[in-house]
């Protein structure tokens, strides 16, 4: 297990060169360059500035620099945003992103959960009918939807319910304030609690017509410790497969949720990077990005072999 | 009878389907007394397995119980899952036939037989464990302790089905109903889990419901018997009264259809006999085909699935290959019809060395060498109608046939397999398990080829179908006189249709002799193992036997000592030497025999 | 042998025509019970119809303004706060150009539902290649393109669509390229999966004992099996694909005005949605529409196809 998580650790590292090379060149191939605005500075001064970024020499140099660089943790100065290194601009917005994405993630793995093994100890009643219902609109309508009309509702028209003032800022961050996370992280949950509860019901479904839980009713175990102890362990394997690449549609989906409601984390600034052509800034996000991806991919993997005693990582 | 502990009155058993609604079980009525062994036999779909998951309330969500079942005097049929629980696992318990699936696969052995314990006699975690160690040496697992906090998947075949006893009688109860409890381990295996169920009926005086498709099971260990029939009981009385003395048309029929290996019988080899200058048609030497399997970080074993096998086989012969699971028998097949490639050794068809890169070799020996499938739904595709599978060896290795020629050879195949050419555009889902590998050995027949190796082709089928194609085989061969190999892990059936059988252990022969050889005069320690281990479907020859027993398992076969394990004082400590080859010994003209200790 | 004379056979077969049902009519048949599925289908081909037959059903073309009518709502508004009302033949009132709502929802519709086709077919075509080969042929090849498609997997794809979309400017041509990019690695992964279990099926062993090809195995055996869990998927990448380009154009990095895309609606109502509530409700009403339809009909299609309880 140890040797498999260190084989896992050093396979990483082609991976993200992979992800910089690629990202790299395709930003250089790029008509037009950072200071391109900056057209009515003189020569020299367009010259010097370019000089101190490095983007006088040839593409090769400039990448053997942004590759020695970067292998001492150094992402380089932000073309953008002046008096500021990518380093600090990330180490901003991160946590802000981090918290938002952490928050929105236990919700729905919690009422992901929940949802799905009340649905899949109803199936094709009532109440197993109605999850899915939700489920599917909460898969089907987009954040970009969702985010606008919650906004609407409980920011713009604000709602009094039973004399209690529930209008919440429609934007901000202002530290973190749970008054102010309440919207972004119900948008960012809501699609991510559709999609962990029609998983676990689907696998609960299955897992409840294995043998194995036969077994179990047929040894006269109440209900609550066949669900507790053979069901559930079972059924929540397949999810946390999916944690790896839950984090990934976090991401994207944070993207959006922090532009429209004006919060301070990355997907924000890689948007805004993007728009002006920050090279460094736009590497390192990505760059921030790929190396959590994979390590939550690894994480995952680990916990599953943790949980599935058949499984074990030899090779 | 003095009082029943179980009595089932009037069960009928529905569920609704897509297809409308299906009675499994139709108004059955029974007892079980205390101390006896109620042997429940029946074919696929009798619906004897629905009528005992009934009876312990472990229908699946679309199915009905309605009727009557008591314990002792008690109503249980319909009663809460709480209610039930109070009888369910500890007065009444049951096993299924897969203990591998029927195992939660998260959690350790000693758990699993503890919650129960803990459960409904809220005994302290001590007790329990105590307990626990008690029932797996009563069932006679080896190091208990230790084996408690084993995974499932961590143990034999043979060893989880033991836990699955362990499990149903470690609180005591009045009933066990075995489900199929041996229908997925092999022979030898079977065997030893059958005698462990007999002590449970003697010692503990546990009665037992055995339910089974296997005459020969039953007479083993039932006291009376119930045979059931598309959901009808159709016959039950005493285990002498049902053998020896049928009513029915339909139990008379079951015990029929079983091939015996206490009996000489009117066996299909026999009357036809291979004439004396009968061609040499196959000749395989020292043919090995070795798998490399992972065995640690970085590091590959040989898997030796098939590890020197020689044989000849002339125009018109069978030869039977048996074995048990994992002995090699399916890859030896599939490395004859270059289906898989060989690591080494020749295979020489008509006098020609065959070479897999030849093209032409491989049309002509495609042309002339066909197999018949185990899993006769597998192994045809489900998008295509039958016609069209029967049809495309044809269209394959005959291209210049008409469409006509072609259409018209089916349905003359089809007629000669027992299938109405009106059926030709079916599709597989549509037909029965029969009828699907009657299209299995059609299509293997439509080449008119030379060799049929028929791999495990019956051991899906229920037993009266089973009877049925090896008759057609039989017949399709005596018609053609083609040459066969049968590969099975049923002595009895190879018995039935082999002029000659070839017994494998571990990837190697451990002996080959003509049929009355084998079965009348067997030598090595493992073919009497098997024989004796295959039971006899008479109650009074299958009580009285005595047996050659196998204690233990299989061993892993990455294991290069395992092929030893009959000779054992040549084996060289250590798993991944290169071990000692037993040689085949002639111990009578024809009759080969691997090298063994006398004493085992 | 024959029973009957080579003609008088052939004549018999032909009359017969004792037809099985085959996997697909069972399926067609199970899809045509799932309501969900039907009413799936039912909106879908209506939304693709007004789509289609768009300029036919308003007599506003998508870039006419009118000035005097700016974010205007329909006349059936309930709200009577509006700022102003465009009058009964804006059915869906006009934007903040004063461009009729309806025929831009349906221009926007257009758009949409092409990106979800197209950029679909290229993951169709190069997912299918990939992982049938990959799948068949196996062995070293199969680890190497599958360890491709890892990294890939881990690579966070959107960021590499936007970046593409900034350099090489919006161009439409180039979302189809990027959005099939991301999408071809499931149906690959999916397609290797399928193909890996099919190919140890002992119908594809008796096909190669009765001395049939390769490429006739693929072709008879392989892809019509794979088809099912194929088509699923399909139907269920598509709305991914409208998603994601709506994701882009809500971002301005989608479409260009003056056409349109259910995202740039989407965008401009979100930065509307005050005053003019309309123009976010109705265009997201029409892509929640098309997505519910598609994944309704994608779970019809699983379930018909694969039955569980069969």
């Amino acid at each position: 297990m140890l040797s498999y998580t260190t084989r896992r650790l050093l396979g990483l590292l082609p991976t993200l060169f992979i992800i910089v090379t690629f990202a790299f060149f395709m930003m250089r191939m790029a008509p037009g360059g950072p200071f391109d605005s900056n057209r009515h500075l003189p020569p020299e001064i367009e010259r010097n500035v370019e000089a101190a970024y490095n983007l006088d020499k040839p593409v090769y140099q400039q990448y053997l620099i942004y590759l020695d660089k970067l292998a001492h943790f150094d992402l380089g100065p932000s073309y953008k945003t002046k008096d500021f290194t990518v380093g600090e601009l990330i180490a901003a917005g991160l946590p802000v992103s981090v918290k938002l994405g952490t928050a929105a993630m236990v919700i729905a793995i919690v009422f992901g959960i929940a949802l799905g093994t009340v649905a899949a100890l109803h199936q094709n009643k009532a109440s197993d009918y109605s999850v899915m219902m939700l489920a599917m609109v909460g898969i089907t309508i987009p954040t970009f939807v969702t985010a606008p009309i919650l906004t609407l509702i409980f920011g713009v028209y604000g709602v009094d319910f039973l004399g209690m003032n529930l209008t919440l800022p429609v934007g901000g961050w202002q530290g973190g304030a749970l008054r102010n996370m309440i919207l972004p992280v119900t948008v960012l949950a809501l699609p991510q609690i559709a999609i962990v509860a029609r998983l676990v019901r689907g696998s609960t479904i299955e897992v409840l017509r294995s043998n194995f839980v036969r077994t179990a009713r047929a040894k006269g175990l109440p209900a609550h410790v066949i669900l507790l102890r053979h069901v559930l362990h079972a059924s929540l394997l397949p999810l946390v497969s999916y944690l790896g690449p839950a984090v990934a549609t976090l991401l994207t989906g944070s993207l959006i949720v922090e532009q429209i409601f004006g919060i301070p984390g990355i997907g924000r600034y890689f948007v805004q990077a993007s728009l002006n052509r920050d090279y460094t800034l736009m590497m390192g996000v990505i760059v921030v990005y790929a190396v959590m991806v994979i390590g939550l991919n690894l994480a995952a993997d680990l916990l599953y072999a943790v949980l599935d005693p058949r499984v074990t990582y030899k090779r | 009878m003095a009082d029943p502990i179980f009595e089932v009155r009037n069960l009928d058993v529905r569920f609704t389907t897509h297809d409308g609604e299906i009675r499994a079980v139709k108004n059955v009525s029974f007892d079980v007394a205390a101390a006896e062994c109620l042997g429940v036999v029946g074919e696929s779909g009798s619906g004897k397995s629905q009528l005992f998951l009934a009876t312990m309330g472990l229908l699946s969500s679309n199915g009905r119980a309605t009727g009557s079942v008591k314990y002792r005097g008690k109503e249980i049929l319909g009663l809460s899952q709480r209610k039930l629980n109070r009888f369910r696992g500890s007065h009444v318990t049951m096993i299924f036939q897969d203990p591998l699936t029927s195992l939660t696969p998260h959690m350790t052995l000693g758990e699993q037989i503890m919650e129960g314990l803990r459960v409904h006699s809220h005994v302290p975690r001590e007790e329990a464990e105590k307990r626990a160690v008690e029932i797996l040496e009563i069932v006679r697992i080896p190091e208990a302790r230790q084996r408690m906090l084993q995974y499932p998947h961590e143990m034999s075949g043979g060893m989880r089905q033991r836990a699955m006893i362990a499990m149903a009688t470690v609180c005591g109860p009045d009933l066990l109903i075995a489900d199929e409890p041996t229908t997925a381990l092999d022979v030898t295996v079977q065997a030893q889990i059958l005698e462990i169920m007999r002590e449970l009926k003697t010692e503990l005086k546990t009665s037992i419901v055995m339910i089974s498709h296997d005459m020969g099971v039953i007479a083993g260990i039932a006291d009376r018997v119930q045979v059931m029939r598309e959901g009808e009981i159709v016959e039950s009385g005493a285990v002498e009264d049902i053998f020896y003395r049928p009513r029915h048309a339909y139990t008379k029929v079951l015990i029929d259809s079983m091939p015996r290996l206490d009996k000489a019988e009117d066996t299909a080899a026999a009357r036809s006999a291979i004439a004396p200058d009968a061609v040499k048609l196959l000749d395989v030497v020292d043919l090995k085909v070795h798998f490399p399997v992972n065995a640690a970080a970085w590091i590959t074993k040989p898997l030796r699935a098939v590890d020197g096998v020689s044989f000849t086989l002339r125009q018109g012969e069978t030869l039977g290959i048996v074995g048990e699971s994992g002995c090699g028998k399916s890859t030896l097949a599939r490395a004859i019809l270059q289906l898989l490639p060989r690591t080494d050794g020749t295979v020489v068809w008509l006098g020609r060395d065959l070479d897999a890169h030849r093209k032409d070799d491989m049309r002509k020996l495609r042309k002339e060498l066909q197999i018949v499938f185990q899993d006769p739904l597998a192994s045809l595709d489900p998008r295509r109608t039958v016609g069209q599978s029967i049809a495309e060896p044809l269209t394959a290795l005959m291209p210049l046939l008409s469409r006509a020629e072609v259409s018209q050879r089916v349905a003359r195949m089809m007629t000669r397999v027992g299938l109405d050419p009106v059926w030709i555009n079916r599709y597989p889902h549509e037909f029965s398990g029969g009828q699907n590998q009657r299209v299995g050995v059609a299509r293997a027949m439509i080449v008119e080829p030379k060799l049929v190796i028929c791999d495990e082709a019956v051991s899906a089928l229920d037993v009266s179908i089973q009877a049925q194609i090896v008759e057609l085989i039989a017949d399709l061969q005596a018609q053609t006189g083609m040459s066969l190999i049968f590969i099975s892990h049923d002595l009895a059936i190879v018995r039935r249709l082999s002029h000659r059988v070839m017994v494998l252990y571990m990837g190697q022969v451990v002996e080959l002799a003509d049929r009355e050889a084998i079965y009348a005069d067997p030598r090595h320690p493992y073919t009497k193992a098997l024989i004796s281990a295959v039971p006899v479907p008479d109650p009074k020859i299958e009580r009285a036997r005595k047996r050659a027993k196998l204690t233990g398992d299989l061993p892993s076969p990455l294991d290069s000592r395992a092929p030893l394990t009959f000779l054992k004082s040549k084996i060289i400590n250590d798993p991944n030497a290169e071990q000692y080859r037993p040689k085949l010994l002639q111990v009578a003209p024809g009759h080969l025999v691997a090298e063994y200790d006398e004493v085992i | 042998m024959s029973l009957l004379a080579p003609d008088a056979t052939a004549a018999m077969i032909d009359a017969q025509e004792i037809h099985g049902r085959s996997l697909w009519v069972d399926a067609r048949h199970r899809l045509f019970e799932n309501k969900a599925a039907v009413v799936g289908m039912f909106l879908l081909a209506l939304i693709a119809l007004m789509a289609i037959f768009a300029p036919l059903l308003s007599q506003y073309s998508f870039e006419y303004q009118n000035w005097n009518v700016v974010s205007c709502s329909p006349d059936w508004w309930p709200d009577t706060t509006v700022l102003c009302n465009a009058g009964g033949t804006h059915w869906f009132g006009t934007d903040s150009l004063g461009r009729d709502l309806f025929v831009r929802v349906l221009y926007g519709a257009r758009v949409s539902l092409a990106v979800g086709l197209v950029a679909t077919l290229v993951s169709l075509i190069i997912g299918v290649l990939y992982g049938a080969i990959a799948g068949y042929v196996g062995g070293m090849l199969d680890e190497v393109m599958m360890r491709v498609v890892d990294v890939l997997y881990s690579l966070p794809f959107i960021f590499f669509v936007i970046i593409l979309l900034v350099i090489f400017h919006r161009n439409f041509f180039l979302l189809f390229v990027a959005i099939g990019a991301v999408e071809w690695l499931t149906m690959a992964r999916i397609v290797r999966g399928q193909t890996l279990s099919l190919k140890h099926k002992e119908f594809i062993e008796a096909a190669r004992a009765g001395g049939v090809g390769p490429a006739a195995i693929i072709l008879r055996h392989v892809i019509p099996n794979l088809l099912g869990p194929v088509v699923v998927y399909v139907t269920l990448t598509i709305p991914n694909v409208i998603l994601a380009e709506s994701f882009l154009s809500f971002l301005g990095l989608g479409v260009q005005e003056p056409l349109t895309s259910w995202g740039v609606l989407i965008g401009d109502g979100a930065n509307q949605m005050e005053i003019a509530p309309w123009m976010l409700i109705f265009p997201a009403l029409f892509m929640a529409v098309t997505l519910f339809s598609f994944n309704f009909i994608g779970d019809g299609l699983r379930d018909a196809l694969d039955p569980k309880d069969r």
